[in-house]
């Protein structure tokens, strides 16, 4: 057995001056060769002509085959868009950004509450029909979010709406008009609190989200749990600790490395949603719910301002990159299985 | 652990005591039980008014009040699905066979050329690693949409006239929007392999790597089988996220006959006074139910093989 081990690392050792490095990086290069190829003509290429085409007029009569070049018009677009002085309704950068950022923090923020409760609920040993709660929980994951989207929409209309339909049912029992039901939820242009500047249809998106979001945190939440082992509930009972000790001390440590990641993966996810602000309230009243993907979409599908669209879109891949800057530092996401 | 181990008696007892605490108080039971079920109620309660809304009779424009099988229920909305959903001459089936091809087409690719990425930056030592891991988690974290103006103008710049199928816009077809999905979908391929790899234990291949197995040799023998659970699940997750492409498609194609599944959702919520809502939620439960119960019933297998940053530690 030494022998051969110290055969072996000699051997090793012989070789490595020569490149282990060299070798395995070649190795790499042709394992990686395959994906950068296809990403270099449809990922990477399209990503610089974005940057390209953000320095010019590009429009829908540079499109056709043999169309005269579009005019570079230098930073014009950027400054456009974000002096909000694009020549389209609605449109103010400075509101649009923070509405999008304050829209993905409470998302997320109720998420993680709600999802992190019921999954300590459900986790309660002795709990009837605990199986077939947990897989009746999984339904909202597993629908589309387009099509949740699409429906909750018609849920949300003030006449013949689910929700509209179900608070006038509830307000009747305690003797409340049904007229006073009708309410407009993703179009009313007053805001429900007059405090505080957002619409209604933020509201009604938000119960949307929260309905579609909290599940699949506690599907995370729940394999946390779960992988606290007895031991030590057991021993801190021992020592004598409350059932607040224990949450704080126990649960949250054990919980806190699974829902980290996954907080920063939802707050990216909900950050570009683009079902809910685009398929309910589109985007209304007045812009106000508009987020900067489905702004984006709107400056290319509607109004064909592809340079235009361009300067949006490299704006946004900044806000993006500083906030997975951010996000990286925290989940070391580029860290190899090595250095973990 | 030591205190464990030294002292088994005390270990003995302290089971006993849990196994008696597991079971809890019945008041404490209903509680629990009344939360529970109101959780699950406002779970069902879309789902429930999605279908009992898509049996009313295609002569009601809107239903009537909140019934769960609403008066003189039918399965006429669903029929009429079938037939021809929309104003175009196009039916569900045909529908959902352009939504297919531009899922599995754009799911596959991305996972057959992303899992041999996945595995260098997982495994392999090389000098760029580091910047290209950059490059895939920037690109990953720019949203689709984000890329839409210069695939639409690239991609319709590529136009043939071919002698027997007339003229070719590949911006205008099934397979530009593949295209297109692809450049996103890659790079999450890459990245969820990577960190899905990143969980397996080394020692098997290093194990194999001491018995002489060339690199190639444990990416196909050991890495592959192991990866498995993780190529299923991003080949679905991909796939659904094809099956429900909106923004490409919607953009890109013109033609009726490449009408998707989305776009036709999209385009009956558009002309919402004149569809009536029991033919919405019909083609709503038909779009939604297959990727939904595959879902369902894999639900486990599909959150063990998401690696969102390393859920499984």
């Amino acid at each position: 057995m030494t022998a051969i081990q110290g055969g072996r690392s000699l051997a090793g050792r012989l070789r490595r001056p020569f490149g282990r490095g060299g070798r395995s990086s070649r190795a790499a290069y042709m394992y990686l060769l395959p994906a950068f190829c296809v990403m270099g003509i449809i990922t990477f290429y399209p990503l610089i002509f974005q940057v390209w085409m953000s320095f010019t007029d590009f429009g829908l009569q540079n499109l056709r085959q043999g169309s005269a070049p579009p005019i570079t018009v230098g930073i014009k677009n950027y400054v456009d868009v974000l002096t909000s002085a694009l020549a389209i309704p609605n449109y103010f950068f400075v509101r649009l950004l923070l509405y999008n950022i304050w829209w993905a923090i409470s998302n997320v923020a109720i998420h993680l509450v709600l999802g992190v409760a019921i999954a300590v609920l459900l986790n309660i040993k002795g709990l009837w029909f605990q199986k077939f709660y947990r897989a009746m929980f999984i339904i909202p994951v597993v629908i589309p979010p387009l099509i949740v989207a699409t429906v909750w929409r018609n849920m949300y209309d003030p006449d013949a709406g689910a929700i509209s339909l179900l608070l006038a049912g509830a307000g009747k029992i305690i003797g409340l008009d049904t007229e006073g039901f009708r309410i407009d939820w993703l179009r009313q242009v007053e805001d429900p609190i007059s405090f505080i500047p957002l619409p209604l249809a933020f509201y009604a998106m938000l119960v949307t989200n929260t309905w579609l979001g909290w599940p699949l945190n506690s599907v995370v939440a729940t394999g946390a749990l779960q992988s606290i082992p007895n031991e030590l509930y057991e021993s801190a009972e021992m020592d004598g600790a409350t059932g607040w000790d224990k949450f704080r001390h126990i649960t949250m440590t054990f919980l806190r490395p699974a829902m980290l990641p996954y907080a920063i993966y939802g707050f990216v996810v909900t950050f570009n949603l683009f079902y809910l602000a685009f398929f309910m309230s589109g985007g209304g009243p007045f812009g106000r719910t508009e987020l900067l993907v489905t702004q984006a979409y709107r400056l290319v599908n509607e109004q064909r301002l592809y340079g235009v669209g361009a300067a949006f879109a490299v704006i946004m891949f900044f806000i993006l990159l500083s906030i997975t800057l951010v996000t990286n530092r925290l989940a070391k996401a580029t860290k190899s299985y090595d250095h973990s | 652990m030591t205190s464990v181990t030294t002292q088994p008696t005390n270990r003995q007892t302290l089971i006993q005591l849990h196994s008696t605490r597991g079971r809890i108080g019945l008041a404490r039971q209903a509680l629990l039980q009344a939360l529970a079920i109101l959780t699950l109620l406002t779970v069902l309660f879309p789902v429930v008014w999605v279908f009992s809304v898509s049996l009313d009779p295609l002569n009601r424009s809107r239903p009537q009040g909140l019934n769960v099988i609403p008066e003189g229920a039918s399965f006429d909305a669903y029929a009429q699905v079938i037939a021809q959903p929309t104003n175009n001459p196009i039916g569900f089936v045909d529908l959902g066979l352009n939504s297919l091809k531009i899922a599995l087409g754009s799911a596959l690719v991305s996972v057959a050329i992303g899992v041999s990425a996945a595995y260098a930056f997982s495994r392999l030592k090389f000098r760029l690693r580091e910047l290209l891991m950059i490059a895939i988690l920037g690109v990953l974290m720019l949203p689709a949409v984000a890329t839409l103006a210069p695939l639409f103008v690239l991609l319709n710049q590529f136009q043939l006239t071919l002698p027997i199928l007339g003229e070719f816009n590949l911006r205008n077809s099934l397979l530009g929007v593949a295209m297109a999905i692809i450049s996103g979908l890659l790079p999450f391929a890459i990245w969820n392999l990577k960190g899905y790899l990143d969980t397996i234990p080394k020692e098997l291949e290093e194990a194999a790597a001491v018995d002489g197995a060339t690199t190639n040799q444990t990416f196909v023998k050991i890495v592959l089988p192991l990866a498995t659970p993780a190529l299923a699940v991003t080949a679905f997750l991909g796939f659904i996220g094809g099956w429900t492409e909106f923004y490409f498609s919607w953009q890109f194609l013109t033609k009726a006959e490449d009408q998707t599944l989305a776009m036709a959702l999209y385009s009956m919520q558009g002309t919402f006074a004149s569809t009536p809502w029991s033919l919405f939620s019909a083609f709503a439960i038909m779009f939604a139910l297959p990727p939904a119960v595959v879902y369902f019933f894999a639900q486990r297998y599909i959150t063990s093989g998401l690696a969102i940053g390393g859920v499984k530690g």
